[in-house]
């Protein structure tokens, strides 16, 4: 079923009682042209290009829990492509390109709004950095413009910018094709597009094991509902990586961290764009149902516990009423924590591992979502073709190795 | 917030007066041996990670106490710390850390 006018019309007169399953929940087939391990947006979108872009329609995705309920749907869905290295700065603007349009792609309301991420600057080191950024995303043909802190303030009323604040507003690197998505809806949009094109979902399905033959070739995956073959898995488990990786031998330049974040009482529209600021570390949006959305770095310790520390959540809220005094009074309402997988870098890796027929699409740490249809899509590419695309080729395993970084660690030290 | 026992203090305190510090029990290659490494060695040593879920061994630091190095077993998937100890002593067991959980 299309949704359209038509269609909510014609739901409409029956009460909305008939709308049919938007994917159906498979039982496994014995063998696969390819499996996809997590159905979060990465892997989820992944199995819609190879089926729409690639023609291979014979394939599973297998989750442990439920679609999307990793860090999908955990996280505060911030949207930029302002990443200082080209390499970075191919991978982002590639998904930023896809996620124009991808609504009416996949027939799904992903709800992405170009509101603009505002990147706050507060002492002359940031007035620098930041600068720096947007010359080199500007050459790069990535949208990326410097506010003066009066201009930070017509788009952002409620900003301060007397200088005699502890951290004074020196001006912002804004991007206006930046902005926020519905989590959700992209995990469900990839999977029932997906569906239709003939992929299995498989959820509630743990993987425990990779099957390898004589050769060291992947046969297929040891699951909590028996074995699935396929010459092809792609992993996709985002904060598990390491312990999937490990099913076939591989030990991964991975950390997981917990990351959390926390949303307040709706209330009417006050932020009009995501606003970030490094040097207080924490940053704020506003959902369209009227939370403000509100984050900062991970906790501080590895765990797989899927929760983190109060005391952090108290150090976010502090930094966030630094900036937006008008903030204090409000209340909080909900707080949840996704582990992120981070390397060295702070870059993900996307590409073939040593072992045959297994790929991998990891390390996005705290700032993957903006990645989602960008990292489905080069997933779903290097499966398909055996070899990388040419945007995802710098994200090599191989580059711990040569020395090869993408350091966008130390190029900017932001989050998400 | 955790407690986290210091074995130099001896004594229970709470978690925002440490910091963490990464796996425990990785040897730095002294001079002559990086000389011999191979980059995948190297590489090993400074970025790979065993990130267990599950019990894991690693460093922590009495950073705003008596800001002394100790490590420590702490199972990753329900934050609980199992023992922590000085460093020096060797990387436990399974069954020390078996041993050590049937004794709590
Ligand atoms: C609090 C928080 C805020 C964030 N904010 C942002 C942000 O503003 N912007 C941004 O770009 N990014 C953000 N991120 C990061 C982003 O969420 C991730 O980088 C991204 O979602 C990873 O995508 P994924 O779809 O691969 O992950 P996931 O949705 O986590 O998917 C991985 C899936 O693999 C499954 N899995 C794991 N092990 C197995 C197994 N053995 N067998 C079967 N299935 C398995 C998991 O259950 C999970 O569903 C945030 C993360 C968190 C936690
Ligand atoms: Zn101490």
């Amino acid at each position: 079923m299309k949704f359209s006018a038509r269609s909510l019309f014609a739901n409409a007169l029956s009460g909305h009682k008939n709308w049919p399953e938007q994917f159906p929940n498979k039982e496994p087939k014995k063998e696969y042209d390819a499996i996809i391990v997590g159905a979060g947006g990465h892997g989820l979108g992944a199995a819609y290009y190879l089926a729409s872009k690639y023609g291979m329609t014979n394939i599973a995705v297998v989750e442990k829990g439920w679609l999307g309920g990793g860090n999908t749907g955990r996280n505060t869905t911030i949207i930029r492509s302002n990443y200082l290295f080209d390499e970075s700065a191919g991978i982002y603007d590639h998904a930023v390109d896809l996620w124009d349009g991808l609504s009416q792609e996949l027939n799904y309301n992903v709800m992405f709004s170009k509101r603009g991420v505002l990147m706050l600057a507060h002492n002359v080191h940031d007035v620098q950095s930041f600068t720096r950024h947007v010359h080199a995303n500007r050459l790069n043909g990535v949208d990326n413009v410097w506010l003066t802190p009066e201009e930070c303030q017509k788009k952002v009323p409620i900003l301060d910018i007397s200088p005699n604040r502890r951290y004074p507003v020196m001006g912002g690197a804004f991007q206006q094709r930046a902005g926020v998505a519905r989590h959700d809806s992209v995990a469900w949009g990839y999977a029932r597009a997906a569906s239709k094109l003939g992929v299995d979902i498989i959820q509630n399905c743990k993987v425990i094991g990779i099957r390898r033959g004589a050769d060291g070739a992947v046969e297929g995956v040891e699951t909590e509902k028996g074995f699935i073959g396929a010459k092809k898995i792609g992993v996709s488990a985002a904060g598990n990586t390491s312990v999937v990786m490990e099913m076939a031998g591989l030990r991964f330049p991975l950390e997981s961290y917990p990351l959390q974040a926390l949303v307040s009482e709706p209330v009417k529209p006050i932020v009009p764009c995501v606003i970030m600021s490094n040097a207080v570390h924490a940053y704020i949006s506003q959902s369209d149902k009227g939370e403000l959305v509100i984050g900062a770095g991970t906790d501080q310790y590895t765990s797989y516990s899927q929760r983190g520390a109060l005391h952090l959540v108290e150090h976010n809220i502090m930094a966030i009423c630094e900036i937006f005094p008008v903030f204090k009074r409000m209340r909080m309402l909900r707080n949840w924590g996704g582990i992120v997988d981070v390397t060295p870098d702070r870059s993900p890796i996307l590409g073939k591992t040593p072992v045959k027929g297994l790929y991998v699409n990891c390390g996005w740490g705290t700032g993957g979502f903006k990645a989602t249809p960008g990292a489905g899509h080069l997933l779903a590419y290097t499966i398909a073709k055996d070899e990388p695309h040419p945007i995802n080729a710098p994200f090599n395993l191989d580059r711990f190795v040569g020395g090869r970084l993408i350091d966008e660690a130390a190029a900017a030290a932001v989050a998400h | 917030m955790m407690l986290i026992h210091c074995p130099h203090c001896d004594e229970k305190r709470p978690e925002v007066e440490f910091a963490y510090a990464g796996e425990a029990h990785i040897v730095r290659p002294n001079a002559e041996q990086q000389q011999a490494m191979s980059d995948a060695k190297w590489s090993e040593f400074l970025f790979i990670r065993d990130n267990v879920r599950g019990e894991h061994c690693e460093r922590w630091w009495h950073a705003n106490g008596c800001n002394m190095f100790f490590n420590a077993v702490r199972n990753t998937v329900t934050d609980k710390f199992i023992k922590t100890y000085k460093i020096g002593q060797k990387r436990p067991t399974q069954a020390q850390i078996q041993k050590w959980k049937s004794a709590k």
